[in-house]
């Protein structure tokens, strides 16, 4: 079975650490995002789960059958796993059929069971009639789709995916995105997916893995990592969140505790045995924040930029407290909110972020 | 960090020689690319290395001391690094002039005067030599033709230092010219256009921003003409021997051709003057490159073009003026010099006469087996080189590690040298009959073939690099996951797309190896 385990693997160029100790499981049938911010190692983990590269320490297995340790390595070409590539890797010299049938080829397949497959691949990726072509001749969202189908014709258990809609325009890409959903839903493959977009990875993937300086610092479904990031990382990381200091004035009950937020009693979300501290940290999210009249409740502030988003004002205020935070709140409403007007920030939700990155 | 494990050692190592990465038709492939350069590069010239410092077997520098000590060897070492500094010079003004105006402007006629201005390139420096003895001298056809030609007895212009300084550089110009063009034409569009769009107008732009980011090619074509002036036996030879101005490579040779027990030893040392002096120059060039940061990154201006309006016809007439010297005014004195009847009368319709080609064609069987000889050495090395290029290329391109650059070193280091001192090692390499065979190859083409497969392997192996570079390595990672191995990906997906440049690279070598003189 396609179930993939990465077991405390690290990855070591000369002294540089660019996968750290990272440990994941990937579900038979799942499809796992991996999100990160550009050099946080995301690459080079898909290069060592395809047999690009070698572990420095740690195994990686698929199924029951180790793929990769210090002391064993199979190379690629015997992983039986598929790659989508950012670039697509199409190889020019051969027409849109003999890309897809390169790997039946290549395997010794006979000609007509290769030239049936090919044409099940393409269909499934709606160019059957595209087989005759070069990729030279296709458009950027049919070379990616020709991608995908090189990569199903040899029907393999794990798909790694690597920003593949990363050269894609913001229309053609919205489109893939629920192309690949389809396309998990109907094959059932497991998918491992890269990408440094979260919305990307919010409206794919099953979990997401968040990277960060060569470790994975979050492992959780996508609506768990906007609501309660582990790390201070996380928060402000997914979702435009927003990390302000806060003293836990309340041990954790019934999910819930207290906390002061400059000057502001409120409570917010936390996890079980969440204890008091005075150096706790909340995360917040532009929605969760409303604007009350200066001096009614909240805490005050003055409000430094707004600018009008499309549908909505994004205000940027100060609080009085400290100079250098700035509070961002959306507001439906363009009502008259002004550079320079004092007001009042209230907390409709927010979320302790447990203490473990201090 | 806590809780790390120490590796153990000898993964470590493996590691640090990449020799865990590869699997067993790779491993294979390395094996024969490893066995390829260790016979025809490396061992010989430990072996001459070992033939200069210790004759007999053990080591002693006495014969050294003693030979260098010679006043004749002296003075040839002297001369040697005069005559090849000079022509650096030479040849690093006339390919860096030449290359400005082809790089950057809208001059007419560029392929042309690119074609003309390397053709040089590929004439035999013997032959170049001989017809500018012709073009200069007392029996010049073609000054006679205007009546310029120096009376009768009077010394010939060329027989002298400054003479064989001209000559090799001008031979060695294209060498700079070719150099320092590529790497113009890398300097990216958009350093061009902000040097442009700051007010710089284009001869600011040339000097402040193209030339320096261009010096990488300036230097290393000089540092190619300087050692390839260093080693030239033609000119030096031709011109030198009569001037009586000894140099290390004619001395060489004229060991060689002397008979006694330390001929080959004798011979050996002084190529490793040689040897020395282009390491020298090597060292300095890289020492030069290394003092500036000259990365760039983005695609390189092609295509960039100075309008040089009114100027534009002067400067065509320049060039051509330029290439009449360099080219046409040897080439036609040897012409004329082959077409009349005899030796020293002009040219005319009563003398003109095909006899001369008609006889070396036709009635030498040993000039025309020579050709034939030239030719399939030159195809041979070429095709060999190809096919030993593409997976050394793929090797340095994406799989770097310690031991490929070891290869990559070593075929450098080859190349540089003079190809007088890459035949001496041959020469002592392969004199022994062979183990298993028991043949020798001395004496025989093979060993020709030898020297050439050593000293060429660079200019095959290149071009093909580059052509890889211009690879998405993902093109070749794609084949392996779909289940291709090394040798198929090799052959499928990058043969395929690396050929033309491979194709260039090949042709290169077959052109300088059809101009040596065997």
């Amino acid at each position: 079975m396609a179930h993939l385990n990465v077991d405390a693997v690290s990855k070591e160029f000369g002294t540089f650490n660019a996968v750290n100790n990272v440990s994941l499981d990937v579900r038979d049938g799942e499809f796992l995002a991996v999100l990160g911010p550009s050099g946080c190692g995301k690459t080079t983990l898909l290069r060592l789960i395809a047999g690009f590269e070698e572990v420095t320490r740690g195994r990686i297995a698929i199924g029951d059958r180790t793929m990769s340790s210090p002391t064993a390595h199979l190379p690629p070409e015997h992983r039986r796993i598929g790659i989508v590539f950012q670039s697509y890797a199409l190889w020019p010299h051969m027409t849109v059929s003999e890309n897809v049938g390169y790997s039946l080829k290549v395997a010794g397949a006979p000609s007509d069971e290769r030239h049936k497959r090919v044409l099940d691949a393409l269909a499934m990726v709606g160019l059957a009639d595209f087989g005759g072509r070069r990729p030279a001749m296709l458009s950027g969202g049919e070379r990616q789709r020709v991608a995908l189908a090189r990569c199903l014709v040899a029907a393999p258990s794990l798909i790694l995916l690597d920003e593949p809609l990363a050269n894609l325009d913001v229309h053609l890409r919205a489109s893939m995105e629920d192309e690949f959903t389809d396309f998990h839903r109907r094959t059932g493959t497991t998918m491992f997916y890269i990408t440094h977009d979260q919305s990307e990875a919010m409206a794919l993937a099953d979990r997401i893995a968040v990277m960060d300086h060569g470790r994975v610092v979050q492992v959780a479904t996508p609506l768990e990592l906007y609501r309660e990031p582990a790390t201070e990382m996380v928060a402000g990381f997914i979702g435009q969140g927003m990390v302000v200091p806060a003293e836990i004035r309340t041990s954790e009950a019934e999910g819930r505790c207290h906390a002061r937020i400059f000057g502001h009693d409120t409570a917010v979300r936390c996890r079980p045995g969440q204890k008091v501290t005075a150096t706790g940290a909340v995360c917040v999210h532009p929605r969760e924040l409303s604007v009350v009249p200066a001096g009614v409740s909240g805490i005050p502030g003055r409000v430094r930029r707004v600018v009008y988003r499309g549908g909505y004002l994004r205000a940027e205020v100060v609080p009085d407290a400290a100079s250098d935070v700035s509070l961002n709140v959306e507001i439906v409403d363009p009502e008259a909110l002004r550079p320079g007007i004092e007001v009042g920030i209230t907390l409709n939700d927010g979320w302790a972020i447990p203490a473990s990155g201090t | 960090m806590s809780g790390q494990t120490a590796i153990d050692p000898a993964t470590r190592f493996l590691d640090r020689i990449g020799a865990r990465r590869w699997t067993v038709s790779e491993a294979w492939v390395l094996v024969g690319l490893f066995g390829f350069v260790l016979c025809l590069s490396l061992a010989p010239l430990g072996r001459l290395l070992s033939e200069a410092l210790m004759p007999g077997g053990n080591f002693e520098l006495t014969r050294l001391v003693r030979l260098y000590g010679e006043g004749l060897v002296w003075r040839a070492t002297i001369n040697t690094l005069q005559i090849a500094a000079g022509a650096t010079v030479i040849a690093v003004i006339l390919g860096a002039a030449m290359a400005s105006v082809i790089a950057v402007t809208d001059v007419r006629g560029k392929a042309a005067i690119v074609f003309c201005f390397i053709l040089p390139l590929m004439i035999p420096p013997q032959v170049s030599a001989l017809a500018w003895l012709q073009a200069l001298g007392p029996s010049s056809t073609l000054l006679g033709m205007v009546d310029l030609a120096p009376p009768p007895g009077s010394p010939h212009p060329l027989f002298s230092m400054w003479g064989i300084i001209a000559l090799l550089g001008m031979h060695n110009a294209p060498l700079v010219f070719l150099a320092t063009r590529a790497s113009m034409r890398a300097v990216p569009a958009d350093l061009v256009d902000a040097a442009r769009s700051n007010g710089a107008g284009p001869f600011t732009t040339m000097h402040t921003v193209i030339l320096p980011l261009a010096s990488a090619g300036l230097i290393s074509g000089g540092a190619i003409a300087f050692v390839s002036a260093a080693g030239n036996f033609g000119i030096q030879a031709m011109l030198g021997i009569p001037a009586r101005i000894p140099t290390l490579i004619t001395l060489i040779f004229q060991r060689l051709s002397d008979y006694g027990p330390s001929v080959l030893a004798d011979a050996a040392a002084l190529a490793l003057g040689l040897a020395v002096i282009a390491i020298c120059g090597l060292g300095l060039q890289s020492w030069l490159i290394r003092r500036r940061d000259l990365r760039v990154t983005g695609t390189g201006a092609q295509f960039l073009e100075f309008r040089l309006g009114r100027w534009r016809t002067p400067t065509a007439v320049v060039c051509w003026v330029g290439i009449a010297v360099v080219l046409f005014i040897p080439l036609g004195a040897l012409l004329t010099a082959a077409l009349v009847r005899a030796y020293g009368l002009p040219l005319s319709w009563e003398t003109l006469t095909f006899r001369h080609f008609a006889n070396a064609l036709f009635n030498h069987t040993a000039i025309r087996r020579a050709f034939l000889t030239s030719l399939s050495l030159a195809s041979m090395t070429a095709v060999i080189l190809m096919l030993v290029a593409i997976p050394l290329g793929y090797f340095l391109t994406w799989r770097k590690s310690l031991a490929i650059r070891l290869l990559s070193l070593s075929a450098e280091l080859s190349y540089a040298l003079p190809g007088a001192v890459i035949a001496i090692a041959a020469i002592l390499f392969f004199l022994k009959p062979l183990p298993f065979i028991g043949v020798s190859l001395y004496g025989t083409i093979w060993i020709i073939l030898a020297a050439y497969l050593a000293n060429r392997l660079l200019l095959a192996l290149r071009p093909t690099v580059s052509g890889f570079l211009q690879i998405d390595r993902a093109l070749d990672e794609a084949a392996r996951v779909a289940g291709a191995g090394f040798v198929r990906s090799l052959k499928d997906v990058l043969l395929p797309m690396v050929a033309p440049c491979a194709a260039a690279g090949a042709i290169l070598v077959f052109l300088t190896a059809l101009a040596e003189i065997q």
